[in-house]
C-alpha cells in the first residue's frame, strides 16, 4: 500500500519544528513514523507535509536529574529500556517497553510519538500516568509542563494544543520503598494491550504509603488512573489480602471497550486480574 | 522531491524521491536489490527486515527520506559477494527456509540479535524474531538455524 502523496522536511531544531508547523496548517510531525505511515499507507492519514524530528539531537536523550530523569521525546522505546538510569529506577518502564510490538518497532518508534498519538491501547500512557510523569511541550507560544494525567485527554486525544510539540517527559526519581510494574494482556498480533496495569507503589515499613494504579487497553476513552483501586490500597499492609481486595473494585464504573478481541465482562476481569499481577510484582510479594 | 543519500551495503547513493516513496521499494525498484521482501500491508511480518545504522527495522514502515544519510545492510550485502553468512549457512544447513519469503527478514533479525548477544538462549531467540512471521517453517528450524550460527548446537554443520 503506498501512501498519498507529501512533501518531507527534517527539521534541525526544535524552534524549526515548532516554525514549519505554523506555516503548515496541514502538516504532521514525524517521529518513528510507526503509527503514522502505517496509517498514511492505510490512507486513514494523509497530510500534506512530514517534518521529521527523529534526528532533532535535542530531543534525543536520557538525562537523570536530582528530582527527575528527563526523557527526550525522540528517544525510542530501544532507547529508554536500553537505559541504565531507567533500569535502576523504572522496572515499569522497562517492563512496558519490552513489550511494545517487536524489536524492529522498538528501534524505530518513540515516547514522544506514542504518547501524542495516545493509542487508547499503547503501553506509554499508562506507565506515565502510574509513575506520575510530566510532559513538556513547546508551540510558538512558549513551553508548557503538562501533568500525565491532564495530557490524556480521551480516544486518540491529548492536550496538545494545535502547533505544539512534545519536546521531553519527566518522571520523578523514586523515593525510598518505590516500585513499580506493568502487566498486559496482548493482542497476539501487534502486541497492543488487550489489557495493560500500570502500578507505582511506595511501601514504608511494609506498609503502603503511596500507590498509583493505571489502565490502558481497558477503556476506549484510553489510559486512566483508577482512583478506587489506587485508594483501597492506602495505609494498608502490602499482602496479597490487601492487593486482592483492592482489585475487586477495578474498573469500576469506567466505560470498557467491546472488541472481537475482548468482550466488556472478559475485559473487566483481565483488569483484576493484570492488576493483581502487577501489584504482586510491584510489592515483591 | 527531498534528495537522499544513501550508503546501501557500502555503495553511496544520491537519489531524488517521491516524500512518499517507501525505504523497501527505493532498495527494491530503484536500486534493484529485491532480496528485501514485501509479505504484508500491516508492519506485522518482518519480511522487509533490514539494518539502517546497525539496527533492524521494518523498510515497509519507514519513508526511503527518513533514511537519508544513513547507511543500510541489506541481506545482499550481508556477506562479501560468493560466502555465506553464518546465518546463510546456518538456514541452509538446519532446514531453517521453504518457500524463502520470509527468510531475508528472518537472517538481518537474527543478525541484529547475535551482534548484541552472541549465544542468545532459545527463548531468546523466539522474543528477537516475535516482529517477522514465518507460514511454512513452524518456526523450529530457524530457532535451530539460529543457534547452529551461533556455535550452539552439537550437530552444527562443520
Ligand atoms: C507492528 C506494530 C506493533 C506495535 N505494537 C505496539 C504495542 O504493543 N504497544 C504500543 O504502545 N505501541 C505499539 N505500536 C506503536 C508504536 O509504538 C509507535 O511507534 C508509537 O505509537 C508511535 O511512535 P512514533 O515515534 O512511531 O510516532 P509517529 O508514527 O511518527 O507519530 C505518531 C503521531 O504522533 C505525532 N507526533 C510524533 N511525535 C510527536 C511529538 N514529539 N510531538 C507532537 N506530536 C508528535 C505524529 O504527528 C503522529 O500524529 C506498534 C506499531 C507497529 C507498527
Ligand atoms: S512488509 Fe514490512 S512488515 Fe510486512
Ligand atoms: S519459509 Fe515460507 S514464509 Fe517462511
Amino acid at each position: 500500500m503506498i501512501p498519498q502523496a507529501v512533501d518531507y522536511k527534517r527539521a534541525g531544531s526544535v524552534s524549526e519544528a515548532i516554525s514549519l508547523l505554523a506555516e503548515n496548517p496541514d502538516a504532521k510531525i514525524l517521529a518513528g513514523g510507526h503509527s503514522l505511515i502505517p496509517a498514511m499507507k492505510l490512507r486513514l492519514n494523509s497530510p500534506s507535509l512530514l517534518i521529521d524530528i527523529a534526528r532533532i539531537a535535542e530531543l534525543r536523550f536520557i538525562t537523570a536529574g536530582d528530582g527527575a530523569v528527563a526523557i527526550g521525546a525522540a528517544s525510542t522505546h530501544n532507547d529508554i529500556i536500553s537505559n541504565a538510569d531507567i533500569q535502576s529506577r523504572f522496572l515499569a518502564m522497562v517492563e512496558a517497553g519490552e513489550l511494545i510490538g517487536d524489536t524492529q518497532v522498538r528501534n524505530m518508534g518513540t515516547l514522544g510519538g506514542s504518547i501524542a498519538h495516545a493509542d487508547p491501547s499503547a503501553d506509554w500512557p499508562g506507565v506515565l500516568l502510574a509513575l506520575n510523569a510530566t510532559v513538556k511541550v513547546e508551540g510558538a507560544g512558549g513551553t508548557r509542563e503538562i501533568a500525565a494525567a491532564d495530557f490524556f485527554t480521551g480516544f486518540f486525544s491529548t492536550a496538545l494544543e494545535e502547533g505544539e510539540i512534545v519536546t521531553e517527559i519527566h518522571i520523578p526519581n523514586p523515593v525510598a520503598g518505590a516500585n513499580s510494574s506493568y502487566q498486559k494482556f496482548l493482542q497476539p498480533a501487534s502486541r497492543f494491550a488487550i489489557v495493560g496495569c500500570a502500578v507505582a507503589v511506595v511501601i514504608t515499613d511494609g506498609v503502603i504509603s503511596e500507590a498509583k494504579v493505571a489502565f490502558n487497553g481497558v477503556s476506549g476513552e484510553g489510559a486512566f488512573l483508577d482512583e478506587a483501586v489506587s485508594t483501597a490500597l492506602l495505609g494498608k499492609a502490602a499482602t496479597l489480602e490487601t492487593i486482592e481486595a483492592a482489585v475487586a473494585g477495578a474498573a469500576e464504573g469506567i466505560d470498557i471497550n467491546e472488541d472481537h478481541y475482548a468482550s466488556k465482562v472478559y475485559r473487566k476481569h483481565l483488569a483484576k486480574v493484570y492488576a493483581k499481577r502487577a501489584l504482586v510484582a510491584a510489592c515483591e510479594l | 522531491m527531498p534528495k537522499i543519500s544513501v550508503t546501501v551495503n557500502g555503495t553511496s547513493y544520491s537519489h531524488e524521491v517521491e516524500g512518499r516513496l517507501l525505504l523497501v521499494h527505493y532498495l527494491r525498484d530503484v536500486l534493484g536489490l529485491t532480496g528485501t521482501h514485501v509479505g504484508c500491508d500491516t508492519s506485522s511480518c518482518g519480511a522487509c527486515t533490514i539494518h539502517l545504522d546497525g539496527k533492524s527495522v521494518k523498510s515497509c514502515s519507514l519513508l526511503a527520506a527518513q533514511a537519508d544519510g544513513s547507511s543500510i545492510t541489506t541481506i545482499e550485502g550481508l556477506a562479501p559477494e560468493g560466502e555465506l553468512h553464518p546465518l546463510q549457512v546456518g538456514f541452509k544447513e538446519e532446514h531453517g527456509l521453504q518457500c524463502g519469503f520470509c527468510t531475508p527478514g528472518m537472517i538481518m533479525c537474527a543478525a541484529d540479535l547475535l551482534e548484541h548477544n552472541s549465544t542468545p538462549s532459545e527463548q531468546e531467540i523466539r522474543e528477537a524474531l516475535e516482529g517477522n512471521i514465518c507460514r511454512c517453517t513452524g518456526y523450529h528450524n530457524i530457532v535451530r538455524a539460529i543457534q547452529s550460527a551461533s556455535g550452539q548446537l552439537e550437530t552444527a554443520a562443520p
